[in-house]
């Protein structure tokens, strides 16, 4: 095994700085996706272009030409592509695919994407992650429904550079005219949608005319030849000057430390810089920068990275860090342009999940504002959304949604749209929806939402932490505290104040025994319902006897949590945060618990905070964790790493 | 600190688009494994976790061992696994007489492979599995998805496959299936030898040349054969696959027994 490490320590001996071979760093390959209209000839333009530039592999032109003769044909370049046996069989391009190939100036992938229309998945799976396109057209038949649909799906996904191959020129006699007709349709649909196709080329990929070599059978032609166009497309400019867009993906922990991972989108970020976190905004500030390779100073779009702060931020998935002054938009109810995947289709009132960055929410279709007619490019009317349809719809959340425009920052304005955990759609956000209507089959809401919905929905389950203890001992500041710190994560939380309670719905309760009963009986009634609905409902109340509590922990059953906010009646005294306890001392209160009547300590709480030992922030700190790992459905905040 | 004002290359983006789907499936799936043939793309794919978990990997690694390993590569495996601190699942494949008998015979062997897989998804309860393909290698590799989807038996669907795109990834939980995980799929053979060169990963020797023959692809003893070759460095590999028109899989028997012979593996659930 010495021969592995030997090795490694051999080439160690050719980096640069140690004068060895010094070797130009390797290009990205260009990612191009040839689209367009089933047989229009997209899979014999790639095979073309692979047997031109001379990048097929040892034996594959011997092995497609057995495997065409074998089915009776005679020379399929689709092969080369349509590995599937189903494919072959059938004719078809049935999924996307890839194939690598380099000219003199740099390295491309082809992606390949399939023209029926069932298999727009497919298709749109391709072209996302192309930074250019080669949308092919029929010289003879001209546009066609798939050309529009795809050029379409073009302009959603982001690819705003095409260039236009009219093939089978060799049909139309390499005319002049014909491709000038053609050219002219396509031209014009796309400047409808903001494309401005880059070059039209007209070409035979049948017989290699304008693809490698420039064709003597086209002279009227001064363009560029497809192999010549490619190589004049420039990449995408890097997103570093964007503003900063850092999804967290997943928080870990090493050691004491909390980080938020995820990749950067936009932007750049670097050690010292006060960031917020969307969608709550609470503010924080950069302490650590990995990227991967140990600390950094500083981090750039495009890096997977893990960041902890000086503050101890709360950290949740979906949550997306912003420079100070610069966060997304926030809004619970956002317009989109979508498209739809799925055979089974989206109607008004579907309830999907919106997948943006790495968050995820569900969400209701509230409206359909209109379907688009891709063949006219016009409005339509309706509310259901058929496969590889595109509409521009209203969704709504319960909980606010962090967004930027897609017009402004598109990959933070964009999302997937999932059902069950599969992707059935996409969609680019236009902007938070105002004064929304609800029409329609919206208001049918289902009538009974159990607690598991309402749990699922919320992300955690519903609960109540009856925090117990004297007078002045901290249970108001806890609970506010907690409240604040779950509220910022996105938890459904409420308060429960004793002093609250009393002066509204119990007001007519004294402090006699069985009134103190009777307090405590509502109060629990009411966390209980509250719990019931999915929130951790925070009760903050004396409650001095284990018969009270009982009581509590009777009526509210499963999910009721007894915590002791301990404090001795000395320094509670000292606090005395209300003057109480003087006025109790002066005996102007009587059966003041502490003073006048007595504390029956917690027999066995779930939890103790000793808030004379503890300072409140420390105290506050341990409560929320509790909560979050008794309630918390999701492991998505704070893996420990490494098992 | 180590400055990084210079513009990512292209091996930093493929390292930092590893990183984040190895973060995603590890937050998305429950309970994970990464397949380790103890080639070089499963290597780097233990060395992308490393950095993705902050040095440690929080799911096992399984070996899926059909005794018929190279010498060299068993070495290797107790070596690394020691040092890496893997948490190493070594299962032994089931019995070559248990796989389809109208199989090929070179495919057979590999068929042992996805027969130890179900095995080990069954004993285990996987929900997901890290490997190592990558689309260069292989025609029907080139049309997978990052997360793809396994029906019972680990059975692949082609024709089905789900959208995927912008980094949005299906993840379905029903009983009895899995998702695989490919964090290598849009890398190339060269791409993952300059990143080894780059990265310092130890590798089986057996890829290095020695009296003019190299393997190119690491498998059985029996259905993987070395190819001509005098490239015993890594530079030279690299220059060697610059100019090279041989297929990384010419010297995999099982890839060229019948034009389906790899299709039907995949099928029924090998990688």
């Amino acid at each position: 095994m010495a021969n592995a490490a030997l090795r490694i320590d051999t080439l160690s001996a050719a980096t640069p700085s140690q004068g060895g071979i010094v070797k130009k760093a390797p290009l990205a390959p260009y990612p191009i996706v040839i689209v367009g209209h089933v047989d229009h000839g997209k899979s014999t333009l790639i095979g073309r272009l692979l047997h031109d530039t001379d990048s097929l592999p040892e034996g594959r032109l011997a092995e497609l030409k057995k495997v065409s003769e074998q089915r009776g044909l005679h020379m399929e370049w689709s092969f080369l592509l349509d590995a599937l046996q189903i494919e072959r069989d059938q004719g078809i391009t049935l999924d996307t695919t890839r194939i690598w190939f380099r000219t003199p100036k740099r390295p491309y992938v082809i992606i390949d994407a399939p023209g029926h229309r069932e298999f727009l998945r497919n298709m749109v799976t391709g072209a996302a992650a192309a930074d250019a396109a080669v949308l092919v057209t029929d010289a003879e038949r001209g546009i066609s429904e798939q050309t529009r649909r795809h050029a379409y799906l073009l302009s959603l996904l982001g690819v705003r550079k095409v260039i236009v191959a009219v093939n089978k020129m060799d049909l139309v006699g390499h005319a002049e005219d014909a491709w000038k007709g053609v050219a002219g349709d396509v031209s014009d649909y796309l400047q409808k949608l903001g494309i401005e196709p880059l070059y039209v080329i007209p070409l035979s990929a049948r017989h290699g005319d304008n693809i490698a070599d420039r064709s003597d059978k086209m002279a009227w032609y001064r363009g560029p030849t497809l192999l010549e166009a490619l190589d004049l497309l420039v990449p995408a400019a890097p997103r570093t000057e964007a503003a900063l867009r850092l999804p967290i993906q997943d928080v870990y922990r090493k050691g004491d430390t909390r980080l938020a991972v995820g990749r950067i989108e936009t932007g750049r970020l670097k050690i010292g810089d006060k960031v917020e976190i969307a969608p709550t905004g609470q503010p924080a500030t950069v302490a650590s920068i990995d990227a991967g390779k140990g600390p950094v100073n500083e981090a750039r779009a495009g890096q997977s990275v893990a960041v902890s702060f000086i503050e101890d931020a709360a950290l949740n998935r979906g949550q997306i860090i912003a420079l100070a002054g610069h966060m997304p938009h926030i809004a619970t109810t956002i317009r989109v342009r979508a498209f739809w995947l799925d055979p089974e289709s989206l109607t008004a009132g579907s309830r999907i999940s919106l997948r943006l960055a790495t968050s995820e929410h569900p969400v209701v279709v509230e409206k359909f504002e209109r379907l688009v007619d891709v063949e006219h490019l016009t409005d339509g009317e309706g509310s259901e959304l058929g496969q590889g349809g595109i509409a521009e719809i209203v969704l709504r959340s319960s909980a606010p949604i962090a967004f930027d425009h897609a017009g402004e920052l598109p990959i933070t304005g964009r999302a997937g749209l999932a059902r069950g955990g599969r992707i059935v759609g996409g969609c680019i956000v236009l902007g938070a929806a105002a004064n929304v209507t609800v029409t329609g089959p919206v208001t049918a809401v289902n009538s009974s939402v159990n607690r598991e919905a309402f749990e699922a929905r919320n992300g955690h389950r519903g609960g109540v932490i009856w925090l117990t203890g004297l007078s002045g001992a901290g249970k108001s500041t806890l609970s506010m505290g907690t409240q604040r710190r779950l509220f910022d994560d996105g938890w459904r939380v409420a308060v429960l104040d004793g002093d609250n309670m009393r002066k509204g719905l119990n007001k007519d309760l004294g402090f006699s025994p069985a009134e103190r009963l009777e307090n405590v009986r509502r109060v629990a009634e009411v966390a209980k319902l509250m719990a019931e609905t999915g929130s951790v409902v925070l009760v903050s109340l004396i409650s001095p006897t284990v018969e009270l509590r009982d009581l509590a922990r009777a009526t509210i059953g499963e999910g009721f949590h007894e915590v002791w906010v301990k404090a001795d009646v000395s320094t509670c005294a000292a606090r005395d945060p209300k003057g109480l306890y003087a006025a109790a001392q002066a005996g102007k209160i009587q059966q003041f618990t502490g003073v006048s009547a007595p504390f029956e300590a917690p027999v066995k709480p779930d939890l103790v905070l000793d808030t004379s030992e503890m300072d409140i922030p420390t105290s506050n700190e341990v409560l929320v964790a509790h909560i979050r790992r008794h309630f918390a459905l999701s492991q998505a905040d704070g893996h420990a790493v490494g098992i | 600190m180590s400055s990084t004002d210079q513009h990512l290359d292209h091996l930093d983006q493929l390292e930092a688009q590893s990183i984040y789907i190895l973060r995603e499936a590890r937050v998305r799936l429950k309970r994970l494994s990464l397949l380790w043939s103890l080639g070089k793309d499963s290597n780097v794919l233990i060395w992308l976790c490393r950095k993705a978990f902050m040095g440690e990997l929080p799911f096992p690694v399984a070996h899926l061992d059909t005794g018929l390993e190279f010498p060299e590569s068993y070495e290797f495996r107790n070596r690394y696994a020691e040092e890496w601190g893997l948490n190493l699942i070594k299962d032994e494949c089931p019995p070559i007489e248990m796989t389809d008998p109208t199989l090929p015979p070179g495919t057979r062997i590999a068929a042992r492979k996805s027969l130890g897989l179900a095995a080990a998804l069954e004993k285990y309860q996987f929900d997901g599995l890290i490997t190592g393909i990558r689309r260069d290698e292989q025609a029907t590799r080139a049309k997978e998805r990052i997360f793809s989807p396994r029906g019972l038996d680990g059975a692949w669907q082609a024709a089905h496959q789900p959208p995927e795109f912008w980094d949005q990834y299906t993840i379905e939980r029903h009983p009895g299936t899995h998702t695989r995980v490919h964090p290598l799929l849009a890398w190339t053979e060269v791409d993952v030898w300059r990143y080894i060169k780059r990265e310092e990963i130890p590798l089986v020797p057996l890829y290095f040349a020695k009296d003019g023959k190299r393997f190119r692809s690491l498998g059985e003893i029996g259905i993987t054969f070395p190819v001509d070759s005098n490239a015993s460095t890594i530079d030279e590999i690299i220059d060697e696959l610059e100019t090279t028109r041989t297929p990384e899989r010419a010297g995999r028997s099982m890839d060229h027994e019948a034009e389906d012979a790899f299709e039907r593996l995949r099928a029924t659930g090998y990688l």
